[in-house]
């Protein structure tokens, strides 16, 4: 396609200067759309697979030093019962320390913070492959235990697993967008340059030529500004996106989770040059059918 | 390719009128045929309709009214993805040449053959053998801008025959060359002629129509086909007028 011989002189078209450009501004914001939606999709995955095998009990404390004591005994009522439990792999009381040693981040290690009340906290592990029913299993810690309760994270997980998947599907629609408005610009530059060879075209029409046969000179044409205009956007989302990842890795944590794009996303990305010169081709090549196939 | 026996029409108009918009017909009931293998002049002042018919015959354009048959298909029916076959038996030399500026002699000639798909390996056997006959062998990769009105229409008409069309039309083929080189190139088409391309040469160039007076003429004036000269002797009854006429 690159480099085939033209007999339409659509090397000097006015479109020939700005699409490159244009093209290349659009890839260069696919990539972040790309790298958007696939390092979204990531997270949502990887949060799910965190907490879909735990849960957490919050044990409410008894103030005073014999709350303390009641405290400790409604913990240790709790984690025997979780072990009984069948389906459940562990279960394993936080100490006082280290669910402070939760909060630093958040809160800091201040003398208040020391002598807040604060809820004891189990850790639980479940069985991946068993199906325990986990409304029945909260209602039975209640009872059991008075003050506790089972969370098992799928309130807050699910609206942050919705906001990163309307998230990501923006993201994707972003790109969508982005092919549509590079389609456009294709088809102005090509019903330019149609206008420009008009005669050209004329006699190429007189002395046999079909359609397809002038089609394909504007497609080869838009195939290899697209693709030029392609590496130019790459070239520019490579170093953009790299110090994008760099920044959120030497992030604080805590607050993100680890933001990592996968070989699937860097593969997608790699080849957006290619298919923004496909999607520019196949655009000329049916703008320039349309076009003629009005003529009389 | 030369499906058409002599004596076939390879072209007829019927009662064919043609007008631009919505403007006065340029051409009114205009009857003819020519005849396969024949060789003709399409004679008639400026203006007169000589370019809007050919148009008509080199599948340009088509009727407003009445009917053309081109290699015995009527052009109102004929779909537009059927025309580049038919365009493929045309040569064409317009009037004003209508080369490429930014291809050279060489491609230029060569872009019918390339339009049809012709081995590279050939067109470049053909083409500088055609251009060698029409002495433009040192011009072969000059660009037309830097080519002189007579080398630019022996282009023109190199392009129009190297196909081997089973039509010629030539729109003033002559204008631009003297009359050396014009009466050389109208034994070219005399060639061809001979070796069965119907000719057409659209001119006001009296002298040489003198010149070459043994073929009929088609006279169009206000845009009618008002008579045809047949030479004295020569009316063998392939008049290019129907009776109908």
């Amino acid at each position: 396609m690159i480099g085939r011989r033209s007999d339409l002189p659509v090397r000097g078209d006015p479109g020939s200067r700005f699409l490159p450009l244009l093209v290349a501004m659009m890839v260069f914001l696919s990539s972040i759309g790309v790298a958007a939606a696939f390092v979204l999709g990531g997270v949502v995955s990887r949060w799910d697979r965190d907490v879909s095998g735990t849960l957490t009990i919050q044990v409410a404390p008894v103030p005073g030093e014999a709350g303390d004591i009641l405290t400790e005994e409604r913990v240790r009522l709790a984690v025997d019962l979780m072990r009984r439990t069948s389906g459940i792999l562990s279960a394993r009381a936080l100490d006082k320390k280290q669910t402070l040693a939760l909060l630093e981040p958040w809160l800091g290690n201040t003398d208040v913070v020391r002598d807040l009340p604060l809820p004891r906290l189990i850790d639980v592990s479940l069985d991946p492959d068993s199906r325990l029913n986990l409304v029945d299993l909260g209602d039975k810690l209640s009872r059991a235990v008075p003050g506790a309760s089972l969370d098992d994270h799928r309130v807050w997980l699910s609206r942050l697993i919705t906001l990163s998947k309307t998230t990501q599907w923006l993201s994707i629609g972003i790109v969508v967008l982005i092919g549509g408005v590079t389609s456009a610009t294709v088809v102005y530059a090509t019903r330019t340059g149609l206008d420009v060879h008009r005669d050209v075209i004329e006699v190429l029409h007189l002395i046999g030529a079909h359609d397809d046969y002038i089609a394909r000179q504007f497609a080869d044409r838009a195939f290899a500004l697209g693709f030029a205009g392609g590496l130019i956007g790459l070239a520019l989302a490579v170093p953009t996106l790299s110090t994008l990842g760099w920044a959120t890795r030497n992030m604080e944590g805590g607050f993100l989770p680890q933001l990592s794009l996968p070989l699937s996303g860097y593969l997608v990305i790699g080849l957006l040059p290619l298919i923004a010169a496909a999607l520019s081709m196949v655009t000329a090549r049916l703008t320039v059918h349309g076009t003629l196939s009005r003529l009389p | 390719m030369r499906q058409d026996q002599k004596g076939q029409h390879i072209i007829r108009f019927d009662n064919v009128g043609l007008r631009y918009g919505l403007g006065p017909e340029v051409l009114q009931d205009v009857t003819f045929a020519l005849p396969s293998g024949s060789f003709h002049f399409l004679t008639g002042a400026s203006g007169a309709g000589k370019s809007t018919l050919m148009r008509l015959m080199f599948l340009g354009l088509r009727p407003t009214r009445g009917r053309v048959m081109v290699f015995d298909r009527d052009i109102a029916n004929t779909a537009r993805y059927q025309l580049p076959a038919l365009r493929r038996r045309i040569g064409v030399v317009f009037q004003d040449f209508r080369l490429m500026d930014h291809l050279s002699a060489l491609d230029n000639v060569a872009l019918p053959l390339r339009v049809r798909g012709v081995k590279e390996s050939e067109v470049q056997r053909h083409v500088p053998e055609l251009l060698n006959w029409v002495g433009l062998s040192d011009q072969l990769h000059a660009k037309p801008p830097t080519l002189s009105g007579g080398q630019k229409q022996r282009v023109a008409i190199a392009r129009a025959v190297i196909g081997r069309p089973d039509l010629l039309l030539a729109d003033e083929p002559t204008g631009n060359v003297d009359g050396e080189i014009a009466t050389r190139l109208l034994h070219l088409f005399e060639e061809l002629n001979r070796l069965g391309t119907t000719v057409v040469i659209a001119t006001h160039n009296d002298t040489l129509v003198n010149q070459f007076g043994q073929y009929p003429r088609l006279h169009i004036d206000q845009g009618m086909v008002q008579k045809v000269k047949m030479p004295a002797g020569n009316d063998d009854g392939e008049s290019a007028l129907p009776e109908a006429s």
